[in-house]
């Protein structure tokens, strides 16, 4: 007895292997869609940055004059910028996910706030600008300072990092945490010493997305009233400053055509500084991998 | 393992040039920035400005100078006139640039928040209406005839004047984020809504109208200025003047050119009085904005108006 009909398979096996390189094809083509626009802008901004990418550039504060701008107010302002935001967003965040999935009751409130938090995410930055416009920068009389940026910035980007530390949290097995309460631990006992180590590489993959896209932020800066020219750097947290994106936002309206050059010096800049903050949030999901 | 050597490596490398970069700054002549920001927190009298993203390259440049020869800067935004002058009435800054008059309802709110201000006139900008150079057909246009384009009413360029070609009118112009956009809208348009492809980025306005014969265009006179090679800029009739006048240093500054607009900067009059670096500020700007104004491609004024609304500072 046959119990495959080989005539009936030769006869179909043709067009579903050709079905099936098809399908492989085409999602690569998926795959480099994305990945030539890339290379190809990147390639394009690095061919007109490139010559202008000097040490002056790098030392001298913006300018209208094309051949004596330069960029660094917008490079202290924006790790100034960064180093109100990061630790603000990623305690509230964290903190938030944390209170979500370990302690929060089941209940509708809960699921509620989990729900809007996602919604959050969505809400275009300018909102955000006008947010932070009506309580840091007026309300509390923070004016267009470091600290009422950061603080805009960082409830902005809070929603990224909540659902992705949520997730990563939820994916703790259980039986961890089962064996941590075993062993006679407390509820932040089990969370910092079990849980928290486990999902931090999930959890710093959020933080990565999330600071990326507050580094290139333009929009909520604009509202807040962030200057574009401004011969200083900030000494406190209280003083006003400059960013990257608008200096590169600045250039290129500029009509001369030296600035279009020094937008892609800009540019350039902008990404190395986030690869920098990206390599560091890597190097720390790699100590913390693979730990069950 | 290797990994995360390498890793660190980079890191500290990286902190390494960090910390370079801002040691070498500090003995750097253009590190003044410590010692300014003490001064002006001595005194209190801190200079903020903000407002329209056309007086900006004027106002950033005297910023400059300012800073060289008085070691103390300003500090300016680049929001726009409408939302700059949201700031100026909230009473957080000193001066407001401009690049159109304030409007009634502005007047209104800064009378309602007892703001008291002084009208400045920092430079000329002449509204240029251009086509690229390979059109060789269009020598001059009436408001009428940019109406009847910018209405969307004129599809074809033989819709516009009859001597014209039959050729579809590609009609771009900035987007409403932009002074310039209003004041077209005021001047020729009767305040109609501008139809056409409206762009945000100016540059874009211009690479458009240069890449294509039959498509028009109009931005400021610095970005005529800036690709004056590959433009045609078109003479404009006024609506109660007898010729097309091209835009130029001269016509823009008399204000034969029809679209001229002045730029403004509207400075606090409690700033003036009571902060003396301001004052010096608002003196130096008078002092050298037409200096600044070239630079940057826009117009002068005359040379005795600037003194004028110098013996105007109290």
């Amino acid at each position: 007895m046959q119990l495959v009909d080989k005539d009936q398979v030769s006869k179909s096996l043709g067009g579903r292997l050709f079905f099936n390189k098809f399908m492989k094809v085409l999602f690569l083509l998926c795959t480099m869609v994305g990945l030539v626009v890339l290379v190809t802008l990147i390639v394009d901004t690095v061919l007109d940055g490139w010559d202008h990418l000097t040490w002056d550039f790098l030392t001298s504060f913006s300018s209208s004059r094309p051949e004596s701008a330069g960029i660094y107010g917008a490079i202290i302002g924006s790790i100034w910028l960064m180093a109100v935001t990061a630790p603000v967003a990623i305690i509230l965040s964290v903190g938030t996910a944390l209170y979500l999935e370990e302690y929060a009751p089941k209940n509708k409130i809960t699921n509620f706030i989990t729900v809007n938090i996602s919604n959050l995410a969505g809400v275009p930055s300018v909102v955000f600008g006008l947010l932070g416009l009506t309580i840091f920068v007026r309300q509390l009389s923070l004016g267009n300072s470091v600290m009422a940026a950061g603080l805009t910035l960082a409830l902005m980007i809070m929603p990224v990092i909540v659902v992705a530390s949520q997730e990563a949290i939820r994916a703790v097995p259980g039986s961890v945490r089962e064996a941590s309460t075993g062993m006679g631990a407390t509820k932040w006992q089990t969370v910092s010493r079990i849980i928290l180590p486990a999902a931090i590489p999930g959890i710093i993959t959020g933080i990565i997305l999330a600071l990326s896209r507050a580094i290139g932020e333009t929009a909520p800066l604009v509202v807040i009233g962030v200057p574009v020219s401004l011969l200083v750097t900030p000494n406190s947290v209280f003083d006003t400053f400059q960013a990257l994106p608008m200096q590169i936002y600045n250039w290129v309206k500029m009509p001369q055509e030296e600035f279009q050059y020094l937008t892609a010096a800009g540019i350039i800049i902008l990404l190395l500084i986030l690869f920098l903050m990206n390599s560091v949030a890597i190097f720390i999901r790699n100590k913390y991998s693979k730990r069950f | 393992m290797k990994k995360s050597m390498f890793l660190s490596a980079l890191l500290m490398g990286i902190m390494f040039i960090l910390a370079a970069c801002g040691g070498g700054n500090a003995s750097d002549p253009t590190g003044e920035e410590d010692s300014s920001g003490e001064a002006s927190g001595e005194t209190g009298g801190s200079i903020v400005g903000d407002g329209s993203s056309t007086v900006f390259p004027i106002m950033e440049i005297i910023n400059e100078e300012f800073n060289a020869e008085h070691d103390m800067a300003a500090e300016i935004g680049v929001s726009g006139t409408g939302a700059g002058f949201e700031r100026f009435t909230a009473g957080e800054t000193d001066f407001q640039n401009a690049s159109r008059d304030i409007k009634e309802e502005e007047v209104a709110a800064l009378e309602e928040a007892g703001i008291e201000y002084t009208e400045f006139l920092v430079g000329t900008d002449g509204l240029t209406v251009a086509v690229s150079q390979e059109n060789d057909f269009v020598d001059s246009l009436t408001f009428d005839e940019l109406y009847s384009i910018y209405s969307g009413e004129a599809e074809s360029w033989s819709d516009v004047r009859d001597d014209f070609p039959d050729e579809p009118i590609k009609a771009y112009g900035p987007d409403q984020s932009h002074g310039t956009h209003d004041f077209f809208k005021e001047e020729v348009m009767n305040d109609e809504d501008v139809q056409g492809e409206l762009i945000q980025d100016t540059n874009q306005v211009v690479s458009s109208v240069t890449s294509d014969p039959n498509s028009i265009g109009f931005f400021g006179y610095s970005f005529y200025l800036n690709n004056e090679d590959a433009l045609k800029a078109v003479p404009v009739q006024g609506p109660d003047s007898e010729e097309a006048i091209e835009p130029t240093d001269e016509t823009v500054q008399s204000y034969d050119y029809p679209l001229s607009r002045p730029l403004y900067v509207y400075a606090k009059n409690e700033s003036l009085e009571n902060n003396e670096d301001f004052r010096t500020f608002m003196e130096f700007t008078l002092e050298n904005a037409a200096s600044a104004a070239e630079e940057t491609g826009y117009v002068a004024l005359p040379e005795e108006d600037y003194q004028e609304q110098i013996d105007q500072l109290p």
